[in-house]
């Protein structure tokens, strides 16, 4: 007896977002990166184009985070302090495909960095690596909205990613963005009404759809997948589904989530049930990355080169097949 | 989707009234069938085709099949494609591979570390469920001595991977109670067919091919055995996982029954990244067992942990237990902190907390697993509560500070938890468990 795919076609599909612009575009990037466009489930070739392979980010710092653990440190060394030397050391080592520029520096805490000299930053890894930006911020509102202005200023025409609006601060970042083209995330937390309501509020200032990215803020392993798993699937299948307010492509903080808990920061010795602490940060970091892939994420900010290195194989070995190259 | 009405019940019965049944009328005697509360054979005039028709309806869309004696690992059962339609019942099992080639010292080893490994989250001790044992030496023996060292210092079910025939007779013999699964690598013959239908073993059926797997599934079932797991090999865990979906799909959408069943997946990637990057994948798509071909405690915290969450029932927030968790290394002048029993909620804050660098004492008070503001909203953390659990638990004796933060988002509990709370300084904290370390240095706790 021959068996017959139970096949569910979507009549619809998620948007296809560019993040960089070329010189041709009005930007410096050597190429861009497309992500989003679904018209299935997350890797159901069977039933659905997939145009894109989800895309797989690195970040850097303008300044370090104080819990960034030394074992990812001893990967980058002496280009640690140098956020345009190690951007080039993700693209060219471990194969980013995006960076993201964390300016957490900024944060009035944190070290207080003027907007000038986060420019300044994102310039240095603009210089040194062609592959697109993204641009990450905090939520100090009043802060980050004067440093994402004046980034945005300064990289107009780049189509980088700006990466976060939420719903009490949205108005002046996306007016930025649409002044100086770029693409904007939109981030509200770990609940699909709250996330559609700010979609609603962006297009309703006439924020072009084509250039929104959605960060349900999911946590890592153990800190809530439960729901944000769930969260990102009901968000893709009514996407998919027809409604266009939750129709974006998914980002998802692996890294940075990943890596602030203690599960990847605890040594083996305090806890031994835990195991080796270097390759528990890597698997940590692979299994909310390949569980939050399985519920929809279409861009990863990662941070453990080791992970990074299984979840984009994993990834390629899939779209290659599908693809028949 | 596929039970059966009392009315689709009744219009396969006789509707002759007779009452032999022992039920008045053929009406009430079907409804009691809809409700499970009787069973078909009872009427003794039921034709055949009711018989097939009631009895393939009762059936469920994924069967249940367990491995090991006593409490058994079950999987199957399973009724939902997302877990946000209902939840999934039956958490993937993890099998740990051992191979008879392996030095017996070593086994023995693995077997006892494999079977003490234990680690607590949020109240529930997380385990490895089964071992699958390969049998890739020349001797006998040595399958017979790693079954026996696995019965000795595990309870864990196993599931048995032997191509030799004669020996898996010896090996089902010792297992005799203790209902192994029996690994094929290809199509069964008929011999052990009938030795598993003998033994109350189950059989797990491999093949390349999907039609080929429901082609072995039901021969299988039309030789007399009803518990199988489906092994479908695939060239990557993202193939796998849309095989995995055809599976789940053909069972709940269309009850198509020679797929009916649980999926078990052996990985075997490069490296242990890519295993784990695997079994992730598959913990979350459909497999009810992954067998890892190594013990490696983090891989399997990391692991355990995903299942948990994935396997968690979305009706039912997960709960921490209600009291004093120290965090740090607090000493009786240390600050004390309250939230609610939300596990998302107490994870985050107790990790904020940690991450400022002071040592606390975090009291945890029981609102159902509610969220802050829900459980004040609900009146399960408001001033009253929170000062009687303080009493509760001694916390008075047990620490000299008379300092207490809230959380920001209920700061208008303040003045009744004063008042229910006297001696104490109630402090409002931050709206936000991520701005927990700059509150912490924006005042005095001490």
């Amino acid at each position: 007896m021959t068996f017959d795919i139970p096949k569910e076609v979507n009549s619809h599909k998620v948007l296809e977002i560019t993040v960089g612009a070329t010189t041709e575009q009005g930007g410096t990037r050597s190429h861009t990166i497309q992500v989003g466009g679904s018209a299935a489930l997350p890797f159901h070739f069977f039933e659905g184009e997939l145009p894109n392979k989800p895309a797989v980010a690195m970040e850097v710092f303008d300044v370090l985070p104080s819990r960034y653990p030394d074992y990812l440190k001893a990967y980058y060394q002496d280009v640690i302090d140098n956020p345009g030397d190690m951007a080039k050391k993700c693209v060219d080592e471990y194969g980013a495909e995006l960076i993201s520029v964390r300016l957490e520096g900024t944060h009035p805490e944190k070290g207080n960095r003027s907007a000038e000299e986060a420019v300044e930053t994102v310039q240095q890894v603009l210089e040194s690596v062609s592959v697109p930006i993204i641009i990450t911020g905090h939520s100090h509102f009043e802060k980050i909205n004067a440093v994402m202005k004046k980034v945005c200023e300064a990289t107009a025409g780049e189509n980088c990613l700006i990466n976060f609006v939420e719903t009490d601060n949205y108005k002046t970042i996306a007016a930025a963005c649409i002044a100086y083209h770029h693409t904007l995330v939109a981030q509200s937390p770990i609940d699909l009404n709250l996330a559609k309501q700010l979609n609603i509020l962006l297009t309703d200032m006439s924020f072009p759809p084509e250039q929104i990215v959605m960060d349900p803020l999911t946590g890592t392993l153990g800190y809530g997948l439960e729901y944000t798993y769930s969260i990102m699937e009901r968000i893709r299948t009514d996407g998919l589904g027809g409604d266009k307010m939750l129709a974006f492509p998914m980002l998802v903080n692996s890294g940075y989530e990943s890596f602030r808990v203690k599960e990847t920061r605890t040594p083996e010795e305090e806890n031994p049930a835990w195991g080796n602490l270097e390759s528990r940060g890597a698997y940590w970091e692979t299994g909310t990355a390949m569980s939050l892939l399985a519920a929809g994420a279409d861009l990863l900010i990662m941070y453990h080169p080791q992970a990074v290195e299984t979840v984009k194989k994993k990834l390629e070995q899939a779209f290659k097949t599908e693809t028949g190259e | 989707m596929m039970a059966l009405s009392g009315l689709d019940i009744f219009k396969l019965l006789p509707k002759t009234n007779c009452g032999d049944c022992g039920v008045p009328t053929c009406m009430a005697f079907a409804m009691k069938l809809a409700q499970k509360k009787a069973e078909l054979s009872e009427c003794p005039h039921a034709s055949e085709d009711a018989a097939s028709a009631i009895g393939a309806a009762s059936e469920p869309p994924i069967r249940l099949v367990k491995i090991g004696g006593g409490s058994a690992f079950e999987a199957g059962n399973e009724t939902v494609m997302f877990r946000h339609e209902k939840t999934f019942f039956h958490p993937t099992g993890i099998a740990i591979q051992l191979r008879t080639t392996e030095a017996k010292e070593l086994l023995s080893k693995k077997i006892k570390e494999v079977e003490d490994y234990s680690v607590e989250r949020v109240g529930e001790e997380l385990k490895a469920d089964l071992f699958f044992i390969t049998h890739d030496s020349d001797s006998s023996e040595d399958l017979l001595s790693t079954i026996q060292l696995a019965k000795q210092n595990s309870s864990k079910g196993i599931i048995l991977d032997c191509p030799e025939e004669n020996t898996l007779r010896a090996a089902l013999e010792m297992l005799a109670n203790d209902r192994p699964a029996i690994f094929n690598r290809k199509e069964p013959s008929e011999q052990i067919v009938s030795l598993v239908r003998e033994s109350g073993a189950s059989l797990v059926l491999t093949s390349p091919s999907l039609d080929d797997l429901v082609s072995q599934s039901q021969k299988i079932r039309e030789a007399g055995v009803n518990s199988i797991i489906l092994n479908l090999e695939s060239h990557n865990s993202i193939d796998q996982l849309q095989h995995n979906t055809f599976i789940r799909r053909s069972a709940l959408k269309n009850n198509f029954k020679p797929l009916g069943y649980p999926i078990l997946k052996f990985i075997r990637g490069n490296s242990p990244y890519d295993n784990l990057a695997d079994a992730a994948l598959l913990t979350c798509k459909y497999s009810s067992i992954v067998v890892l071909p190594e013990y490696d405690k983090a891989q399997l915290f990391t692991l355990l942990t995903l299942r948990q969450s994935i396997y968690t029932d979305p009706q039912k927030p997960i709960q921490v237990d209600a009291k004093v968790y120290p965090i740090g290394d607090p000493t009786p002048d240390s600050p004390v902190f309250v939230t609610t029993n939300f596990s998302l909620t107490y994870f985050i804050v107790s990790g904020e907390i940690e991450n400022s660098g002071i040592s606390a004492h975090l009291l945890i008070v029981d609102t159902e697993g509610q969220s802050v503001l829900t459980a004040w909203a609900a009146g399960k953390f408001v001033g009253e509560k929170i000062a009687k659990f303080i009493k509760d638990v001694n916390l008075e004796e047990e620490v000299k500070t008379r300092k207490i933060v809230i959380p920001g988002l209920v700061s208008q509990i303040s003045g009744d938890l004063e008042e229910n709370l006297a001696g104490w300084e109630v402090i409002v904290g931050c709206q936000e468990a991520s701005d927990i370390p700059s509150f912490i240095k924006s005042v005095d706790l001490t």
